[in-house]
């Protein structure tokens, strides 16, 4: 179970207090799949880092599993991403320098396992996303749809039960994009928690819930975030 | 995947900025190396040298200049022989060994040696008039080598190179220095002819790394014959006891011969000393300018490496990676960057050490293994120091920035 307990998020901008999230309470369930829309600037990010173990909020609790996350030291939070957490960017970032391989090794490397298991494992997941035959190439040689693939082997990696994705089909054509929503359906299927950002409705109809933001960009007195669910 | 072959990767990809970041550092690991080199086969040189010659006094003509010792005898300008019998009969005391010489240039087949003239100790001793100055019915002095019962006793022959005391030469007799040997193809019993006279080998001196190789040497007596100068000497070389030198024994033999230049050997490979102990103050200011030039090399370019991987970093640490993670690649960075600049500072500076120390010293130069060990140590320890806030600033990044700017 992911809850998230009277939250309220403050960004320092320029010396002026900028407020994201005011006091918010949000619950989801294990196996939940769930897509957040809101206009640019509502706090998309800011709720999935937060969700990720990755910002804490200015105050309020994220607890999952029963762990208020944020009490833990950096270090036991920095396990826990490890262990629990898969993260997906739009930009992919994928590390350069390395093959896909190696890009999927990350996770598993820095889990500590050795790098015969590291390797077995990461071949395993690529080959799961077709990318069998592309273990060698580096980010730069592979299209922007391998791109996102290789992203996903290594979000899964690690074998997490919540999936954070931020706006993962944002540079996707429509047709790899829906190829990359039938990817979330399918480890959603295996039991794991789903949390999409998107701008795309079509993408954020596939979600089982969708939580709404509103324009945190106006003064925070004149206009509280629209927090809505749909179910 | 291991820290090390991530490290490695990402160095590889960037090499260029690598290269450019080492430049420094790896210069002044060269610098110093090639100096540090060429010092010790300098300073060994001398200490050979020294050894070798046993002397510790000259006697050598006033006008001569002492820019280079070895050839101190060899600038054309003589003394009367009969300053020997001078000294010999004073009531100096200290004067372990008298060794008159004369050196000539002579020409054999293109090639230019030097023809030395020295006197035979039997002869010395011989000369009735010296006899009665007792010099050599005293006791062994501090000056000379004891013989150790038990220890092979040399080849008499040998003791020119050590003690350039030589008992016996005829005077139609040479010996020959080793790189002389060699160059001219001779050897023991053979018969040369210098200006004009024809002389037996008696003996190729072994080889002593001096000047000493490239000398020939023959009866004193023979030398002024065929210098057609006369009985003169370019330099007479004293064993003087080393308390009596710090009692003044240089003044008294200066008071004695006024016309000549009375030195030590102190004071002439001075000069070579203090371009030795330059050559160590400069490699301190050399460490102190790598020290911060290339610090600044290092901290530029690591700084700038932590810039361009902000989103790596934002990255890694989503993926789990703790700070302490990211503090640990960029110093095993800084560590393989030490590294690689200590061991290429090792092998340029070597390498330059080899070309330049027998144009600029004139000596022969070895690469010297522990060198390795104070490049690496120099190269890494600045390496390291100076990628600490580099590294500490990206273990500190705030990811959710690099992972929220586009
Ligand atoms: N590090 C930051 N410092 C200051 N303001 C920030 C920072 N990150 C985000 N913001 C602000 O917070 C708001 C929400 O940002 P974000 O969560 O990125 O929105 P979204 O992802 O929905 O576009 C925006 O107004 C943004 O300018
Ligand atoms: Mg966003």
């Amino acid at each position: 179970m992911l809850k998230l307990e009277n939250i309220s998020k403050t960004y320092n901008h320029r010396h002026e207090p900028l407020t994201v999230f005011d006091r918010i309470s949000y619950e989801m369930l294990d196996g939940d799949f769930i897509s957040i829309v809101g206009p640019s600037g509502s706090g998309k990010s800011t709720l999935l880092l937060m969700l990720g173990g990755m910002m804490s909020p200015s105050s309020g609790k994220v607890v999952i599993d029963g762990e208020s996350i944020y009490d833990l030291p950096p270090n036991q939070r920095a396990e826990f991403r490890r262990q629990k957490i898969g993260f997906v960017f739009q930009t992919f970032n994928l590390v350069p320098y390395l093959s896909a391989l190696e890009n999927v090794q990350m996770p598993l490397f820095l889990a500590g396992l050795s790098e015969i298991e590291q390797k077995e494992r990461a071949t395993s997941v690529l080959e799961r996303l077709g990318l069998g035959a592309r273990l060698a190439h580096k980010p730069s040689e592979l299209s922007v749809g391998q791109q996102q693939r290789v992203a996903l082997a290594r979000m899964l990696a690690n074998d997490p039960t919540v999936v954070l994705a931020d706006e993962p089909t944002g540079s996707l054509d429509p047709e790899t994009s829906a190829q990359v929503m039938d990817f979330f359906e399918e480890i959603n299927q295996e039991g794991r928690t789903v949390v999409i950002v998107t701008h795309d409705p079509s993408v954020a109809r596939r979600a089982g819930k969708m939580l709404r933001l509103g324009d945190c960009k106006a003064p925070y007195d004149e206009q509280a975030p629209v927090w809505a669910s749909v179910v | 995947m291991r820290l090390r072959k991530l490290v490695w990767k990402e160095l590889f990809e960037r090499k260029n900025q690598v290269v450019t970041g080492l430049l420094a550092i790896l210069l002044g690991v060269t610098v110093i190396v090639a100096m540090r080199n060429i010092t010790f086969y300098s300073e060994k040189a001398v200490a050979q040298e020294l050894d070798a010659l046993g002397a510790n006094i000259l006697v050598l003509p006033k006008s001569v200049t002492l820019q280079n010792y070895y050839s101190a005898d060899i600038q054309g300008q003589e003394f009367p022989e009969e300053y020997v019998s001078r000294l010999a009969n004073s009531n100096i005391q200290g004067v372990d060994n008298l060794s008159p010489k004369l050196a000539i240039p002579v020409q054999i087949d293109d090639r230019k040696f030097t023809l030395t003239g020295i006197l035979p100790k039997s002869e010395f001793q011989a000369k009735s008039l010296w006899q009665g100055a007792g010099i050599f019915s005293r006791p062994t002095g501090c000056g000379t080598v004891a013989n150790i019962p038990g220890l092979t006793p040399k080849d008499p022959k040998e003791t020119l190179v050590r003690k350039r005391v030589i008992d016996t030469l005829n005077e139609n007799e040479i010996l020959v220095g080793a790189d002389v040997a060699g160059a001219l193809g001779v050897k023991a019993n053979d018969n040369l002819s210098l200006l004009g006279k024809s002389f037996s080998v008696a003996a190729v001196l072994p080889q002593t790394g001096t000047v000493d190789d490239s000398r020939i040497f023959a009866h004193l007596h023979t030398v002024q014959q065929l210098s057609g100068k006369g009985k003169v000497l370019s330099v007479i070389e004293i064993v003087g006891c080393c308390d009596q030198i710090s009692k003044g024994l240089v003044s008294k033999i200066n008071h004695l011969l006024p016309e000549t230049k009375v030195v030590t050997i102190g004071q002439i490979v001075d000069t070579q000393i203090k371009t030795n102990q330059m050559m160590s103050s400069l490699s301190l200011v050399f460490i102190a300018i790598i020290v911060l030039v290339g610090g600044a090399g290092i901290a530029n370019y690591m700084y700038a490496n932590v810039r361009e991987r902000r989103r790596e970093i934002g990255t890694l640490i989503a993926l789990g990676a703790g700070s302490g993670f990211v503090l640990r690649m960029f110093l095993y960075k800084a560590i393989l960057l030490g590294l690689v600049g200590g061991i290429s500072g090792y092998l340029l500076g070597t390498l330059l050490a080899l070309l330049l120390g027998p144009r600029i010293a004139g000596i022969a130069v070895l690469p010297m293994p522990t060198l390795i060990i104070w490049a690496l140590m120099i190269s890494v320890i600045i390496a390291v120091s100076a990628s600490y806030f580099p590294a500490r600033s990206a273990a500190r990044l705030d990811p959710c920035t690099t992972l929220q700017e586009i």
